[in-house]
């Protein structure tokens, strides 16, 4: 037990292991550079689609089962089916990602729109506003708690899961788990275990950070809330 | 203005909520809606802001066809209040009320002030500008969705159950404060309640509805009151209906008497003379400024000294000349002298409101 | 591409592997499923009885449940090396904060008017913990083990490359050898085991809560 740390103190202090293609550096910028795609992509093909259904509340119950039923398919088969499907390459990954990270994405949103209090609708629409700035100025930031819930539980999803990027020879922080357990070298599989632990929490702590940044002070027992639940809705991968 | 002209609003599955509707809503009046549920009240209102289209006849407002109007041009003219409050949860109180002004582009500092002047009209401080609406009680927010309603100072105002879902003790003071403010503003007021006692006591008129939409009466509360159009206006009035006639009209608005009166000073046999004459067993007592002292019934007069020796029973009610006649009856029945004691605003003695009176007014 | 997408006669050549694989998933499935709902009950009712320890525990749970899967898998390594426990000790504290949560909400949300009838009528607490508040408390409870089973399902699959996984490792068999066959036979069934999982939970639910059942 004390070798392994002793191992993985010196994994880390190894100055081999901080340069070039393969060194920490490169292989987290790597693995950052899918995530951060994948998360963009998702949120432009996810949002409106969930605002959407969100306002005029049609195609909701088809949406829940459809991120019902994609919690249901494992994603690192997915991920393996694509890359024999599609060949080897960062498109055939970033697919899989964004197939991944869009349902519950999309179901956050719409539940964030149902959640708008049909009093609240009423009378943004009875003083008023038209359907477009009852989306911008109410619809929108109620929501948000439940919004940026599913932007945070996808993207930490998306980053947990660009680990597999490396199953099919790519890049990335998987890079260290495949290659050290093809080479039996478990302190390298460590290594990589941890970077890619600490990545994700980092990423969970700066889209919560950005959470409460982004909902309204009036909104943030509800953003607690919202958080929680789209926890356990999603799965980390 | 606001009038309904053969207004019907027949839903898809076949249930009717506005069956040929008619009415007018006179301008600076509060036209109370109120009526079972499934009568088509809410329904009704909405109506008018185009929150619901009706299937046939027409609507207009200040003269101009409500269809004609593009939905959310129409709304921002016209108040609405409801009965949930609807207040945004993410914006601040000030940024709540500051709603409707800003969609209309009225510019910062103009909209500060403004919020600043409807917090203080609807009895908020100003300490809940900055608060959130999770922050404030039920009262309190019912008040900002009030104030929000009023920002723009539209000339029409649409009410449903604005102070239902509140507690009675504050309800009435909300419906207080908003009747006063009501006689400075001078709205149009389309209001709509299921309760008669707050629809009696809010509307200068009345509309009553049955289920399906059916208008079976339109008047005045004491119109409503005195001459009931049939069976259903009658039992939805309620029992006690004159009690309720009384509470609607003002002391002021029946004769009083001067009553016999003495001052404390007069002297005993003077308080048995008096009595005597109005054909009373008791005298009422004043002080030399006019204070009412009490009554004294003349078993308690022994011709001897001056008023003031003798017993003087105190009264626990007075009336002023803005109260009710329900207030008079009140005084009335505590007395046990069949009157009810009028005075100023000062306590200083006006006359009395006598039985007879009550009666004959409800004739 | 020369070879077809998928080809029966490899399914029907290894029949025996398939179900292999899919007893194997299934096992794997079962006890963590099983292991974390003996871990989650006592702390819930711990939770219950001193409500101080349940914020606590939800963060200790939350945390596990943020580690990547892979990540939470290959730390096991030195502990475990390459055995059933390495992938059965990950699965099992993955399913803690979903078991944990529904618990305790479930027997927090018995109405309070149910609860002071029976401690009127005299129940003791254990009593009413076990006649009242649990059955009361099933719906919630069956919610979580469907989330935490459908969840497990698909992580299983990923322990295959720590040498465990059962379809998992059709999908690397399929993989390694470019080959889809056996990753959509795989990918498929655990589909489907995922979906009689959660049909079956329902299943026990409706049995556990006649009172919920539509009349007639």
């Amino acid at each position: 037990m004390i070798e392994v740390i002793t191992d993985l103190v010196a994994w880390f202090a190894d100055p081999v292991n901080w340069q070039g293609p393969s060194g920490v550096p490169a292989r987290v910028l790597e693995h950052i550079w899918y995530s951060v795609l994948a998360i963009i992509l998702a949120v432009v093909i996810a949002q409106p689609i969930g605002i959407l259904i969100g306002h005029t509340g049609r195609g909701g119950a088809l949406a829940i089962n459809l991120s019902n039923a994609a919690r249901a398919v494992p994603t690192f088969g997915v991920i393996l089916l694509t890359f024999l499907v599609a060949g080897i390459g960062l498109v055939p990954v970033l697919v899989a990602l964004v197939v991944l990270a869009v349902p519950s994405m999309i179901t956050n949103t719409y539940a964030g729109f149902r959640a708008v209090d049909r009093d609240v609708r009423d009378s943004a629409e009875g003083m008023g506003m038209t359907g477009w700035q009852v989306v911008r100025r109410v619809e929108i930031p109620v929501a948000m708690p439940l919004i940026m819930a599913g932007v945070r539980i996808s993207a930490v999803q998306i980053v947990a899961t660009a680990t597999f990027a490396a199953v099919v020879s790519l890049g990335g922080l998987g890079r260290y788990i495949i290659d050290g357990l093809a080479q039996r070298d478990l302190t390298e599989v460590l290594a990589g275990a941890i970077l890619v632990a600490a990545l994700s929490l980092l990423t969970e702590l700066g889209l919560s950070r950005l959470q409460t940044l982004v909902v309204s002070d009036g909104l943030q027992a509800e953003s607690e809330e919202a958080s929680m639940e789209a926890k356990l809705e999603g799965s980390t991968g | 203005m606001i009038t309904f002209e053969s207004v019907t609003k027949r839903y898809a599955d076949g249930t009717v909520a506005a069956d040929d509707v008619s009415f007018e809503v006179p301008e600076g009046e509060l036209v109370v809606l109120v009526g079972p549920s499934g009568c088509g009240k809410t329904t009704t209102l909405r109506m008018v802001n185009r929150m619901i289209e009706p299937t046939d006849g027409r609507i207009t407002v200040n003269g101009e066809d409500a269809a004609s109007v593009p939905a959310p041009r129409l709304r921002r003219d016209i108040g609405y209040v409801i009965q949930q409050v609807g207040l945004f949860p993410h914006l601040t109180i000030a940024d709540n009320v500051a709603t409707v002004p800003s969609l209309i582009g009225w510019d910062k500092e103009r909209i500060g002030e403004r919020v600043e002047e409807l917090i203080n009209t609807v009895g908020l401080s100003q300490e809940v500008a900055s608060r959130y609406p999770r922050q404030l009680s039920g009262g309190q927010q019912q008040r900002v969705g009030v104030a929000r309603a009023l920002a723009a100072d539209p000339p029409i105002m649409l009410m449903d159950e604005p102070f239902g879902a509140v507690d009675p003790i504050v309800r009435e003071s909300l419906q207080d404060e908003f009747l006063r403010l009501q006689r400075e503003l001078k709205k149009t007021i389309l209001f709509v309640t299921h309760d008669i006692d707050e629809a009696m006591k809010m509307g200068d008129r009345i509309a009553i509805f049955n289920v399906g939409g059916i208008l079976e009466q339109y008047a005045t509360p004491t119109d409503l009151l005195a001459t009931p159009a049939n069976d259903f206006v009658v039992d939805f009035l309620g029992a006690e209906r004159n009690l309720k006639r009384l509470a609607l009209i003002p002391v002021s608005a029946v004769e009083h008497e001067i009553g016999p009166l003495v001052s404390e000073d007069d002297s005993s046999s003077r308080a048995q003379e008096v009595a005597r004459e109005s054909g009373t067993d008791w005298v009422l007592v004043t002080d030399t400024e006019k204070q009412v002292k009490g009554w004294v019934s003349i078993n308690d007069l022994d011709g001897q000294g001056t008023v003031g020796e003798a017993e003087i029973q105190p009264f626990d009610t007075f009336v002023t000349q803005d109260e009710s006649l329900r207030a008079a009856l009140d005084g009335m029945v505590e007395s046990h002298l069949n009157v009810a004691v009028r005075v100023d605003g000062d306590g200083r003695y006006e006359g009395v409101v006598t039985h007879n009176t009550l009666t004959g007014e409800l004739k | 591409m020369a070879q077809s997408l998928f080809d029966w006669s490899w399914v029907l050549d290894n029949l025996g592997e398939i179900w292999a694989q899919l007893a194997e998933h299934i096992v794997l499935t079962v006890v963590p499923v099983g292991l974390g709902f003996l871990m989650a009950f006592p702390m819930a009712l711990a939770s219950i009885r001193w409500p101080r320890l349940y914020s606590p525990l939800l963060g200790v749970a939350g945390i596990l449940f943020s580690i990547p899967t892979l990540a939470l898998f290959v730390v096991m390594i030195p502990f475990t090396g390459l055995s059933k426990a390495t992938a059965i000790i990950p699965l099992t504290l993955y399913t803690l904060l979903i078991l944990l949560r529904n618990t305790v909400e479930g027997l927090k949300g018995v109405p309070s008017h149910v609860r002071e009838a029976a401690e009127a009528m005299g129940y003791t607490r254990t009593r009413q913990l076990f006649r009242i508040e649990l059955p009361l408390a099933v719906p919630v409870i069956i919610a979580g083990l469907r989330i935490a089973t459908v969840n497990t399902i698909a992580y299983v699959a990923i322990t295959a490359l720590i040498g465990q996984g059962g379809l998992g490792n059709l999908f690397m068999d399929g993989f390694l050898r470019q080959y889809p066959t056996p990753l959509i036979v795989g990918l498929v069934l655990s589909v489907l085991l995922a979906v009689a999982a959660d049909l079956g939970l329902l299943g026990v639910q409706h049995v556990l809560t006649p009172w919920q059942r539509d009349p007639g």
